[in-house]
Protein backbone atom coordinates (compact mmCIF):
# COMPACT_ATOMS: atom_id res chain seq x y z
CA UNK A 1 0.00 0.00 0.00
CA UNK A 2 2.75 2.56 1.01
CA UNK A 3 4.15 1.80 -2.12
CA UNK A 4 1.47 2.35 -4.45
CA UNK A 5 1.01 6.15 -2.26
CA UNK A 6 4.49 6.41 -2.67
CA UNK A 7 4.05 6.03 -6.77
CA UNK A 8 0.71 8.41 -6.54
CA UNK A 9 2.57 10.78 -4.43
CA UNK A 10 6.09 11.25 -6.80
CA UNK A 11 4.00 10.50 -9.77
CA UNK A 12 1.67 13.43 -9.08
CA UNK A 13 4.39 16.27 -8.30
CA UNK A 14 6.46 15.44 -10.98
CA UNK A 15 3.04 15.32 -13.08
CA UNK A 16 3.28 19.32 -12.63
CA UNK A 17 6.70 19.29 -14.08
CA UNK A 18 5.45 17.02 -16.84
CA UNK A 19 2.64 19.33 -17.67
CA UNK A 20 5.76 22.47 -18.26
CA UNK A 21 7.45 19.99 -20.38
CA UNK A 22 4.51 19.42 -22.59
CA UNK A 23 4.67 23.23 -23.05
CA UNK A 24 8.14 23.03 -24.50
CA UNK A 25 8.52 19.71 -26.09
CA UNK A 26 4.84 19.19 -27.61
CA UNK A 27 3.63 22.41 -27.80
CA UNK A 28 6.27 24.66 -28.70
CA UNK A 29 8.33 21.89 -30.11
CA UNK A 30 11.57 23.57 -28.21
CA UNK A 31 13.53 20.72 -26.27
CA UNK A 32 14.37 22.74 -23.30
CA UNK A 33 16.99 21.72 -20.77
CA UNK A 34 17.25 24.13 -18.23
CA UNK A 35 14.54 22.22 -16.25
CA UNK A 36 16.92 20.38 -14.46
CA UNK A 37 18.06 23.27 -12.69
CA UNK A 38 14.81 25.03 -12.62
CA UNK A 39 12.74 22.36 -10.79
CA UNK A 40 15.42 22.81 -7.48
CA UNK A 41 15.22 26.27 -8.43
CA UNK A 42 11.63 25.73 -7.07
CA UNK A 43 12.64 23.65 -4.57
CA UNK A 44 15.73 26.03 -3.30
CA UNK A 45 13.49 29.32 -3.48
CA UNK A 46 10.94 27.18 -1.35
CA UNK A 47 13.32 25.95 1.37
CA UNK A 48 15.01 29.40 2.14
CA UNK A 49 11.11 31.51 1.89
CA UNK A 50 9.92 28.87 4.58
CA UNK A 51 12.36 28.83 6.76
CA UNK A 52 12.30 32.68 6.87
CA UNK A 53 8.87 32.16 7.93
CA UNK A 54 7.04 32.88 4.50
CA UNK A 55 3.43 30.77 4.46
CA UNK A 56 3.50 27.74 2.40
CA UNK A 57 1.29 28.77 -0.06
CA UNK A 58 3.06 31.88 -1.39
CA UNK A 59 6.36 30.28 -1.01
CA UNK A 60 4.24 28.00 -4.17
CA UNK A 61 3.62 30.79 -5.86
CA UNK A 62 6.98 33.02 -5.60
CA UNK A 63 8.61 29.36 -6.42
CA UNK A 64 6.50 29.46 -9.91
CA UNK A 65 7.39 33.25 -10.34
CA UNK A 66 11.02 32.65 -10.03
CA UNK A 67 10.38 29.43 -12.37
CA UNK A 68 8.57 32.19 -14.92
CA UNK A 69 11.86 34.31 -14.97
CA UNK A 70 14.28 31.75 -15.61
CA UNK A 71 11.87 30.78 -18.67
CA UNK A 72 12.29 34.09 -19.90
CA UNK A 73 16.20 34.34 -19.31
CA UNK A 74 16.13 30.98 -21.78
CA UNK A 75 13.63 32.42 -23.99
CA UNK A 76 16.24 35.99 -24.27
CA UNK A 77 19.19 33.71 -25.05
CA UNK A 78 17.53 31.78 -27.67
CA UNK A 79 15.63 34.39 -29.08
CA UNK A 80 17.05 37.63 -28.84
CA UNK A 81 20.83 36.41 -28.91
CA UNK A 82 19.90 33.72 -31.34
CA UNK A 83 21.29 30.72 -29.51
CA UNK A 84 20.18 27.43 -30.49
CA UNK A 85 17.51 26.78 -28.86
CA UNK A 86 18.96 22.95 -26.66
CA UNK A 87 22.46 25.43 -26.04
CA UNK A 88 20.12 28.26 -24.53
CA UNK A 89 18.81 25.57 -21.92
CA UNK A 90 22.57 24.34 -21.12
CA UNK A 91 23.50 27.70 -20.19
CA UNK A 92 20.36 28.66 -18.21
CA UNK A 93 20.68 25.11 -16.56
CA UNK A 94 24.45 25.58 -15.71
CA UNK A 95 24.51 28.88 -14.49
CA UNK A 96 20.91 28.30 -11.90
CA UNK A 97 23.24 25.57 -10.29
CA UNK A 98 24.92 28.22 -8.68
CA UNK A 99 22.16 30.03 -7.97
CA UNK A 100 20.58 27.41 -6.63
CA UNK A 101 23.33 26.68 -4.11
CA UNK A 102 23.28 30.42 -3.50
CA UNK A 103 20.00 30.45 -2.22
CA UNK A 104 19.66 27.47 -0.30
CA UNK A 105 23.48 28.42 1.36
CA UNK A 106 24.58 25.05 0.40
CA UNK A 107 23.91 21.63 -1.01
CA UNK A 108 21.33 20.89 1.48
CA UNK A 109 18.69 22.60 3.54
CA UNK A 110 16.36 21.10 5.50
CA UNK A 111 13.25 22.79 6.84
CA UNK A 112 11.67 20.24 9.25
CA UNK A 113 9.20 21.09 11.68
CA UNK A 114 7.81 24.28 9.69
CA UNK A 115 4.42 23.93 8.01
CA UNK A 116 4.13 22.90 4.61
CA UNK A 117 1.45 22.77 1.96
CA UNK A 118 0.84 19.09 3.58
CA UNK A 119 1.60 19.83 7.23
CA UNK A 120 0.25 22.93 8.83
CA UNK A 121 -2.74 23.75 11.22
CA UNK A 122 -5.30 22.39 8.31
CA UNK A 123 -4.18 19.34 7.68
CA UNK A 124 -3.15 18.27 11.04
CA UNK A 125 -6.82 16.81 12.23
CA UNK A 126 -6.11 14.89 8.86
CA UNK A 127 -2.91 13.76 9.05
CA UNK A 128 -3.63 12.14 12.54
CA UNK A 129 -7.13 10.84 11.47
CA UNK A 130 -7.05 7.28 9.77
CA UNK A 131 -7.06 8.38 6.31
CA UNK A 132 -3.76 10.12 7.62
CA UNK A 133 -1.59 8.42 4.70
CA UNK A 134 -3.76 9.63 1.98
CA UNK A 135 -3.30 12.99 2.44
CA UNK A 136 -0.02 13.77 0.84
CA UNK A 137 -1.37 12.17 -2.75
CA UNK A 138 -5.03 14.33 -2.23
CA UNK A 139 -3.07 17.17 -1.51
CA UNK A 140 -0.65 16.80 -4.58
CA UNK A 141 -3.80 15.81 -6.78
CA UNK A 142 -5.78 19.17 -5.98
CA UNK A 143 -2.52 20.91 -6.97
CA UNK A 144 -2.22 18.95 -10.41
CA UNK A 145 -6.01 19.54 -11.05
CA UNK A 146 -5.71 22.99 -10.38
CA UNK A 147 -3.04 23.18 -12.75
CA UNK A 148 -4.11 20.90 -14.98
CA UNK A 149 -7.48 23.24 -15.72
CA UNK A 150 -5.20 26.65 -15.77
CA UNK A 151 -3.65 24.96 -18.59
CA UNK A 152 -6.52 23.68 -20.53
CA UNK A 153 -8.36 27.21 -20.03
CA UNK A 154 -5.06 28.81 -21.49
CA UNK A 155 -4.85 27.17 -24.18
CA UNK A 156 -8.07 27.79 -25.49
CA UNK A 157 -7.53 31.90 -25.42
CA UNK A 158 -6.29 33.58 -27.75
CA UNK A 159 -3.10 33.94 -26.49
CA UNK A 160 -3.28 30.17 -26.05
CA UNK A 161 -3.79 29.69 -29.90
CA UNK A 162 -0.56 31.64 -30.66
CA UNK A 163 1.18 29.13 -28.43
CA UNK A 164 0.31 26.20 -29.93
CA UNK A 165 0.64 27.93 -33.48
CA UNK A 166 4.38 28.74 -32.60
CA UNK A 167 5.30 25.28 -32.55
CA UNK A 168 2.65 24.10 -35.02
CA UNK A 169 3.80 26.36 -37.74
CA UNK A 170 5.21 29.61 -36.65
CA UNK A 171 5.72 31.02 -40.03
CA UNK A 172 1.65 31.55 -39.51
CA UNK A 173 2.38 33.44 -36.25
CA UNK A 174 4.47 35.85 -38.21
CA UNK A 175 1.58 36.23 -40.85
CA UNK A 176 -0.85 36.98 -38.06
CA UNK A 177 1.19 39.96 -37.55
CA UNK A 178 3.17 39.04 -34.17
CA UNK A 179 6.38 37.81 -33.39
CA UNK A 180 6.88 34.31 -32.64
CA UNK A 181 10.29 35.59 -30.61
CA UNK A 182 7.57 37.14 -27.78
CA UNK A 183 5.26 34.06 -28.16
CA UNK A 184 8.08 31.45 -27.70
CA UNK A 185 9.46 33.36 -24.21
CA UNK A 186 5.92 33.03 -22.61
CA UNK A 187 5.75 29.34 -23.71
CA UNK A 188 9.14 28.86 -21.56
CA UNK A 189 8.01 31.14 -19.28
CA UNK A 190 4.91 29.36 -18.49
CA UNK A 191 6.87 26.31 -18.90
CA UNK A 192 9.50 27.05 -16.05
CA UNK A 193 6.85 28.23 -14.32
CA UNK A 194 5.27 24.97 -13.57
CA UNK A 195 8.51 22.94 -13.66
CA UNK A 196 9.39 25.29 -10.55
CA UNK A 197 6.28 24.96 -8.87
CA UNK A 198 6.79 20.98 -8.98
CA UNK A 199 10.37 21.52 -7.22
CA UNK A 200 8.56 23.33 -4.69
CA UNK A 201 5.53 21.02 -3.99
CA UNK A 202 8.29 18.40 -3.88
CA UNK A 203 10.38 19.95 -1.50
CA UNK A 204 7.63 20.64 0.73
CA UNK A 205 6.86 17.01 0.54
CA UNK A 206 10.07 15.87 1.31
CA UNK A 207 10.78 18.75 4.04
CA UNK A 208 14.63 19.54 2.92
CA UNK A 209 15.81 21.05 -0.14
CA UNK A 210 18.71 19.16 -1.84
CA UNK A 211 20.83 20.28 -4.87
CA UNK A 212 20.49 16.79 -6.84
CA UNK A 213 17.30 16.43 -6.74
CA UNK A 214 16.70 18.41 -10.04
CA UNK A 215 19.14 16.02 -12.16
CA UNK A 216 17.58 13.93 -15.01
CA UNK A 217 13.59 15.96 -14.04
CA UNK A 218 14.03 16.63 -18.33
CA UNK A 219 14.14 12.56 -18.60
CA UNK A 220 11.56 11.97 -16.39
CA UNK A 221 9.48 14.75 -17.92
CA UNK A 222 10.22 14.11 -20.97
CA UNK A 223 9.42 10.00 -20.54
CA UNK A 224 5.77 11.43 -18.98
CA UNK A 225 4.84 13.46 -21.65
CA UNK A 226 5.39 10.75 -24.28
CA UNK A 227 4.12 7.92 -22.12
CA UNK A 228 0.90 9.93 -21.75
CA UNK A 229 0.61 11.15 -25.24
CA UNK A 230 1.52 7.84 -27.49
CA UNK A 231 -0.57 5.69 -24.99
CA UNK A 232 -3.65 7.62 -25.10
CA UNK A 233 -2.97 8.45 -28.44
CA UNK A 234 -6.55 7.56 -29.97
CA UNK A 235 -8.81 8.30 -26.58
CA UNK A 236 -9.85 11.25 -27.79
CA UNK A 237 -11.92 11.88 -25.22
CA UNK A 238 -9.53 12.30 -23.14
CA UNK A 239 -7.41 15.82 -23.06
CA UNK A 240 -3.46 15.72 -23.17
CA UNK A 241 -3.24 17.47 -20.28
CA UNK A 242 -4.60 14.35 -18.53
CA UNK A 243 -2.93 12.02 -20.67
CA UNK A 244 0.35 13.24 -19.33
CA UNK A 245 -1.02 13.21 -15.79
CA UNK A 246 -1.47 9.57 -16.27
CA UNK A 247 2.14 9.05 -17.78
CA UNK A 248 3.95 10.45 -15.24
CA UNK A 249 1.95 8.37 -12.57
CA UNK A 250 3.14 5.28 -14.73
CA UNK A 251 6.24 6.41 -15.06
CA UNK A 252 6.86 6.31 -11.48
CA UNK A 253 4.99 3.29 -11.61
CA UNK A 254 7.95 1.78 -13.98
CA UNK A 255 10.38 2.81 -12.04
CA UNK A 256 9.02 1.84 -8.77
CA UNK A 257 8.86 -1.64 -10.32
CA UNK A 258 12.56 -1.61 -11.77
CA UNK A 259 13.85 -0.82 -8.59
CA UNK A 260 11.66 -3.30 -6.42
CA UNK A 261 12.81 -5.93 -8.30
CA UNK A 262 16.06 -5.78 -6.44
CA UNK A 263 18.52 -5.74 -9.00
CA UNK A 264 19.67 -2.30 -8.62
CA UNK A 265 21.45 -0.64 -5.66
CA UNK A 266 18.94 2.69 -5.04
CA UNK A 267 22.81 4.79 -6.50
CA UNK A 268 21.40 2.89 -9.83
CA UNK A 269 18.00 5.10 -9.50
CA UNK A 270 19.06 7.72 -11.96
CA UNK A 271 20.71 4.75 -14.33
CA UNK A 272 17.32 3.19 -14.36
CA UNK A 273 15.74 6.57 -15.06
CA UNK A 274 17.63 6.90 -18.22
CA UNK A 275 17.38 3.51 -19.37
CA UNK A 276 13.49 3.25 -19.08
CA UNK A 277 12.91 6.46 -20.67
CA UNK A 278 15.41 5.12 -23.40
CA UNK A 279 13.17 1.90 -23.72
CA UNK A 280 10.30 4.04 -23.95
CA UNK A 281 11.68 6.08 -26.99
CA UNK A 282 12.25 3.06 -28.79
CA UNK A 283 8.61 1.65 -28.22
CA UNK A 284 7.34 4.92 -29.30
CA UNK A 285 9.83 5.61 -32.56
CA UNK A 286 8.66 1.81 -33.27
CA UNK A 287 4.98 1.96 -33.10
CA UNK A 288 5.41 5.08 -35.35
CA UNK A 289 7.13 3.41 -37.85
CA UNK A 290 4.30 0.81 -38.05
CA UNK A 291 2.19 3.82 -40.20
CA UNK A 292 0.11 4.46 -36.90
CA UNK A 293 -0.17 8.20 -36.92
CA UNK B 1 0.66 52.55 -53.41
CA UNK B 2 3.76 50.38 -52.94
CA UNK B 3 7.42 51.80 -53.81
CA UNK B 4 10.42 50.05 -54.09
CA UNK B 5 13.25 52.59 -54.52
CA UNK B 6 17.16 51.74 -55.91
CA UNK B 7 16.81 48.29 -53.86
CA UNK B 8 20.04 46.73 -53.75
CA UNK B 9 20.71 43.47 -52.50
CA UNK B 10 23.88 41.18 -52.58
CA UNK B 11 24.39 37.56 -51.63
CA UNK B 12 26.74 35.65 -49.65
CA UNK B 13 28.53 39.23 -49.46
CA UNK B 14 32.01 39.35 -48.90
CA UNK B 15 32.55 35.98 -50.43
CA UNK B 16 33.67 34.09 -53.33
CA UNK B 17 30.25 33.05 -54.02
CA UNK B 18 29.07 36.47 -53.87
CA UNK B 19 26.28 37.00 -56.38
CA UNK B 20 24.12 40.69 -56.95
CA UNK B 21 20.61 39.89 -57.29
CA UNK B 22 19.62 43.59 -57.37
CA UNK B 23 21.24 46.96 -58.44
CA UNK B 24 18.86 50.04 -58.35
CA UNK B 25 15.93 48.01 -58.19
CA UNK B 26 13.15 50.52 -58.64
CA UNK B 27 9.51 49.75 -59.05
CA UNK B 28 5.92 51.46 -58.07
CA UNK B 29 2.82 49.34 -57.52
CA UNK B 30 -0.50 51.74 -57.44
CA UNK B 31 -3.58 50.96 -55.35
CA UNK B 32 -6.11 48.69 -56.95
CA UNK B 33 -3.49 46.95 -59.67
CA UNK B 34 -3.30 43.21 -59.34
CA UNK B 35 0.60 42.58 -61.06
CA UNK B 36 1.45 39.40 -62.49
CA UNK B 37 5.05 38.32 -62.28
CA UNK B 38 6.82 35.88 -64.19
CA UNK B 39 10.27 35.07 -64.87
CA UNK B 40 13.15 32.25 -64.37
CA UNK B 41 14.35 30.50 -61.43
CA UNK B 42 17.04 33.10 -59.85
CA UNK B 43 15.29 35.91 -61.68
CA UNK B 44 14.24 37.95 -58.15
CA UNK B 45 10.56 37.07 -58.32
CA UNK B 46 10.39 35.46 -54.52
CA UNK B 47 13.63 37.88 -53.52
CA UNK B 48 11.17 41.03 -53.77
CA UNK B 49 8.02 39.49 -52.47
CA UNK B 50 10.99 38.61 -49.31
CA UNK B 51 12.21 41.79 -49.40
CA UNK B 52 8.55 43.50 -49.27
CA UNK B 53 7.49 41.23 -46.42
CA UNK B 54 10.50 41.89 -44.87
CA UNK B 55 11.77 38.66 -44.71
CA UNK B 56 15.35 39.10 -46.07
CA UNK B 57 16.80 42.56 -45.24
CA UNK B 58 18.17 44.75 -47.89
CA UNK B 59 21.81 46.65 -48.58
CA UNK B 60 19.89 49.95 -49.19
CA UNK B 61 17.14 51.69 -50.91
CA UNK B 62 13.87 51.86 -49.63
CA UNK B 63 10.41 50.57 -49.08
CA UNK B 64 7.59 53.03 -48.76
CA UNK B 65 4.16 51.72 -48.19
CA UNK B 66 1.49 54.65 -48.78
CA UNK B 67 4.05 57.26 -47.55
CA UNK B 68 5.35 55.04 -44.89
CA UNK B 69 9.15 54.36 -45.04
CA UNK B 70 8.92 50.55 -43.52
CA UNK B 71 12.55 49.43 -44.90
CA UNK B 72 13.51 48.75 -41.19
CA UNK B 73 10.10 47.35 -39.72
CA UNK B 74 10.28 43.66 -38.64
CA UNK B 75 8.68 41.19 -40.93
CA UNK B 76 5.74 40.72 -38.50
CA UNK B 77 4.64 44.46 -37.91
CA UNK B 78 4.48 44.59 -42.09
CA UNK B 79 2.31 41.37 -42.07
CA UNK B 80 -0.25 43.56 -40.02
CA UNK B 81 -1.48 44.99 -43.68
CA UNK B 82 -0.15 42.17 -45.58
CA UNK B 83 -1.78 38.69 -46.78
CA UNK B 84 0.60 36.44 -47.74
CA UNK B 85 0.09 33.32 -48.97
CA UNK B 86 3.00 30.75 -49.91
CA UNK B 87 3.63 28.01 -52.37
CA UNK B 88 3.83 25.36 -49.67
CA UNK B 89 0.35 24.93 -48.64
CA UNK B 90 1.51 23.69 -45.21
CA UNK B 91 3.09 27.05 -44.59
CA UNK B 92 -0.11 28.82 -44.32
CA UNK B 93 -2.25 26.80 -41.63
CA UNK B 94 -1.72 25.10 -38.55
CA UNK B 95 -1.95 21.66 -39.20
CA UNK B 96 -2.56 20.34 -35.48
CA UNK B 97 -5.39 22.80 -34.70
CA UNK B 98 -8.92 22.39 -36.02
CA UNK B 99 -10.45 24.64 -39.05
CA UNK B 100 -12.64 26.26 -36.61
CA UNK B 101 -9.31 27.34 -34.53
CA UNK B 102 -7.75 28.19 -37.57
CA UNK B 103 -10.45 30.62 -39.20
CA UNK B 104 -10.55 32.38 -34.82
CA UNK B 105 -6.88 32.69 -35.26
CA UNK B 106 -6.76 34.34 -38.62
CA UNK B 107 -9.91 36.57 -37.59
CA UNK B 108 -7.95 37.92 -34.38
CA UNK B 109 -5.35 39.37 -36.72
CA UNK B 110 -4.71 42.78 -35.78
CA UNK B 111 -6.53 42.70 -32.77
CA UNK B 112 -4.79 41.55 -29.57
CA UNK B 113 -3.70 37.99 -28.57
CA UNK B 114 -4.90 38.43 -25.18
CA UNK B 115 -6.59 36.16 -22.07
CA UNK B 116 -10.19 36.24 -24.21
CA UNK B 117 -11.49 32.99 -25.68
CA UNK B 118 -9.79 31.94 -28.58
CA UNK B 119 -12.82 31.40 -30.91
CA UNK B 120 -15.53 33.23 -30.78
CA UNK B 121 -19.25 31.57 -30.81
CA UNK B 122 -20.59 34.26 -32.19
CA UNK B 123 -18.55 34.30 -35.23
CA UNK B 124 -18.91 30.70 -36.07
CA UNK B 125 -21.61 31.14 -38.58
CA UNK B 126 -19.62 33.87 -39.96
CA UNK B 127 -16.97 31.21 -40.35
CA UNK B 128 -18.80 28.28 -41.75
CA UNK B 129 -20.33 30.83 -44.25
CA UNK B 130 -17.10 31.53 -45.64
CA UNK B 131 -15.87 28.12 -46.10
CA UNK B 132 -19.13 27.52 -47.91
CA UNK B 133 -18.17 29.53 -50.49
CA UNK B 134 -14.76 27.57 -51.89
CA UNK B 135 -17.34 24.50 -52.67
CA UNK B 136 -14.98 21.82 -50.95
CA UNK B 137 -17.29 21.15 -47.58
CA UNK B 138 -14.87 22.14 -45.38
CA UNK B 139 -17.55 24.05 -43.55
CA UNK B 140 -18.99 20.77 -42.58
CA UNK B 141 -15.66 19.89 -40.60
CA UNK B 142 -15.03 22.80 -38.36
CA UNK B 143 -13.76 20.53 -35.86
CA UNK B 144 -11.49 18.70 -37.94
CA UNK B 145 -7.88 19.09 -37.93
CA UNK B 146 -6.28 20.62 -40.84
CA UNK B 147 -3.18 18.80 -41.25
CA UNK B 148 -5.96 15.89 -42.58
CA UNK B 149 -6.95 17.76 -45.48
CA UNK B 150 -5.33 17.64 -48.93
CA UNK B 151 -2.93 20.29 -50.23
CA UNK B 152 -5.47 22.24 -52.51
CA UNK B 153 -8.02 22.55 -49.73
CA UNK B 154 -5.31 24.10 -47.19
CA UNK B 155 -4.34 26.34 -49.49
CA UNK B 156 -7.87 27.40 -50.23
CA UNK B 157 -7.92 27.79 -46.15
CA UNK B 158 -4.92 29.65 -46.31
CA UNK B 159 -6.71 32.31 -49.16
CA UNK B 160 -9.63 32.99 -46.99
CA UNK B 161 -7.44 33.18 -43.47
CA UNK B 162 -5.05 35.63 -45.17
CA UNK B 163 -7.64 37.99 -46.55
CA UNK B 164 -10.29 37.44 -43.60
CA UNK B 165 -9.07 40.91 -41.64
CA UNK B 166 -8.69 44.35 -43.97
CA UNK B 167 -5.23 44.25 -45.30
CA UNK B 168 -3.64 46.53 -48.31
CA UNK B 169 -2.05 44.09 -50.15
CA UNK B 170 -1.81 40.21 -51.60
CA UNK B 171 1.28 38.84 -51.58
CA UNK B 172 0.97 35.35 -53.82
CA UNK B 173 4.27 33.80 -53.92
CA UNK B 174 3.65 30.94 -56.57
CA UNK B 175 0.60 29.76 -54.87
CA UNK B 176 -0.68 27.07 -57.15
CA UNK B 177 2.54 25.73 -57.89
CA UNK B 178 2.25 22.54 -55.63
CA UNK B 179 -0.95 21.35 -56.88
CA UNK B 180 -2.57 19.74 -58.88
CA UNK B 181 -3.91 21.26 -62.76
CA UNK B 182 -7.39 20.83 -61.49
CA UNK B 183 -6.95 22.19 -57.91
CA UNK B 184 -4.97 25.36 -58.90
CA UNK B 185 -7.33 25.87 -61.39
CA UNK B 186 -9.80 26.16 -58.38
CA UNK B 187 -7.74 28.20 -56.10
CA UNK B 188 -7.15 30.42 -59.11
CA UNK B 189 -10.64 31.05 -59.55
CA UNK B 190 -10.88 31.62 -56.12
CA UNK B 191 -7.92 33.97 -56.17
CA UNK B 192 -9.36 36.03 -58.88
CA UNK B 193 -12.77 36.42 -56.85
CA UNK B 194 -11.45 36.96 -53.67
CA UNK B 195 -8.82 40.14 -55.13
CA UNK B 196 -12.30 41.25 -56.86
CA UNK B 197 -14.70 41.58 -54.19
CA UNK B 198 -12.37 42.66 -51.81
CA UNK B 199 -10.53 44.85 -53.94
CA UNK B 200 -6.79 44.53 -52.86
CA UNK B 201 -3.68 45.33 -54.20
CA UNK B 202 -2.32 42.16 -55.55
CA UNK B 203 1.27 40.71 -56.47
CA UNK B 204 0.83 37.17 -57.94
CA UNK B 205 4.31 35.83 -58.42
CA UNK B 206 3.53 32.64 -60.61
CA UNK B 207 5.34 30.23 -63.60
CA UNK B 208 1.71 29.35 -65.43
CA UNK B 209 1.93 31.68 -68.19
CA UNK B 210 -1.66 30.99 -68.66
CA UNK B 211 -2.59 32.60 -65.44
CA UNK B 212 -0.55 35.54 -65.80
CA UNK B 213 -1.58 36.15 -68.96
CA UNK B 214 -5.64 35.64 -67.65
CA UNK B 215 -5.60 37.47 -64.48
CA UNK B 216 -4.29 40.95 -63.34
CA UNK B 217 -4.20 44.09 -64.98
CA UNK B 218 -0.91 44.12 -64.94
CA UNK B 219 1.97 42.05 -66.11
CA UNK B 220 5.65 42.15 -64.97
CA UNK B 221 8.36 39.36 -66.30
CA UNK B 222 11.70 39.80 -64.83
CA UNK B 223 15.03 38.65 -65.68
CA UNK B 224 18.19 38.59 -63.53
CA UNK B 225 17.20 41.31 -61.29
CA UNK B 226 15.93 43.70 -63.68
CA UNK B 227 11.86 44.27 -64.84
CA UNK B 228 12.58 43.26 -68.73
CA UNK B 229 8.55 43.82 -69.27
CA UNK B 230 6.10 45.80 -68.02
CA UNK B 231 2.83 45.98 -69.88
CA UNK B 232 -0.94 47.15 -67.75
CA UNK B 233 -4.12 48.02 -68.66
CA UNK B 234 -5.07 47.21 -72.72
CA UNK B 235 -1.83 46.25 -73.52
CA UNK B 236 -1.65 43.75 -71.17
CA UNK B 237 -5.14 42.70 -71.94
CA UNK B 238 -3.57 41.93 -75.24
CA UNK B 239 -1.00 39.88 -73.95
CA UNK B 240 -1.37 36.45 -75.06
CA UNK B 241 0.40 33.64 -73.42
CA UNK B 242 1.74 32.48 -76.29
CA UNK B 243 4.02 36.20 -76.62
CA UNK B 244 5.24 35.57 -73.24
CA UNK B 245 6.57 31.91 -73.54
CA UNK B 246 8.49 33.31 -76.62
CA UNK B 247 9.54 35.99 -74.69
CA UNK B 248 10.93 33.75 -72.13
CA UNK B 249 12.37 31.21 -74.87
CA UNK B 250 14.43 34.43 -75.98
CA UNK B 251 15.58 35.33 -72.34
CA UNK B 252 16.92 31.76 -71.55
CA UNK B 253 18.73 31.33 -74.86
CA UNK B 254 20.55 34.19 -73.98
CA UNK B 255 21.26 32.62 -70.83
CA UNK B 256 22.91 29.40 -72.63
CA UNK B 257 20.18 27.04 -71.18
Amino acid sequence: MSIILGILEEGLIYAILALGVYITYSILDFPDLSVDSTFPLGAAVTAALLLAGVPASAALLISFFCGVLAGIVTGLIHVKLKVVDLLSGIIVMTGLYSINLAIAGGANLAFFGQSTIFENDITAPLLSSPAGDFTVTLISLAVVLVVKFLLDAYLKTRSGYLLRAAGDNDTLVTSLAKDKGTVKIIGLALANGLVALSGSVYCQKQGFFEISTGTGSIVIGLASVIIGTKLFRRASFMKTTTAVIIGSILYKACIAAAMAIGIFKTSYMKFVTAALFLIILVISNRSRGKGAA
Amino acid sequence: MLELKNICKNYNQGTVNEMCLFENFCLTIGDGEFVSVVGSNGSGKTSMLNIICGSIPVDSGQIIIGRKDITRMPEHKRLRTIGRVYQNPAMGTCPNMTILENMAMADTKGKSFNLRPGTDRKRIDYYRDSLKVLGLGLEDKLDVKVGVLSGGQRQAMALLMSTMTPIEFLILDEHTAALDPKTAETIMELTGKIVEEKKLTTIMVTHNLRYAAEYGNRLLMMHQGKVILDKSGDRKQETRTEDLLSLFNEISVECGN
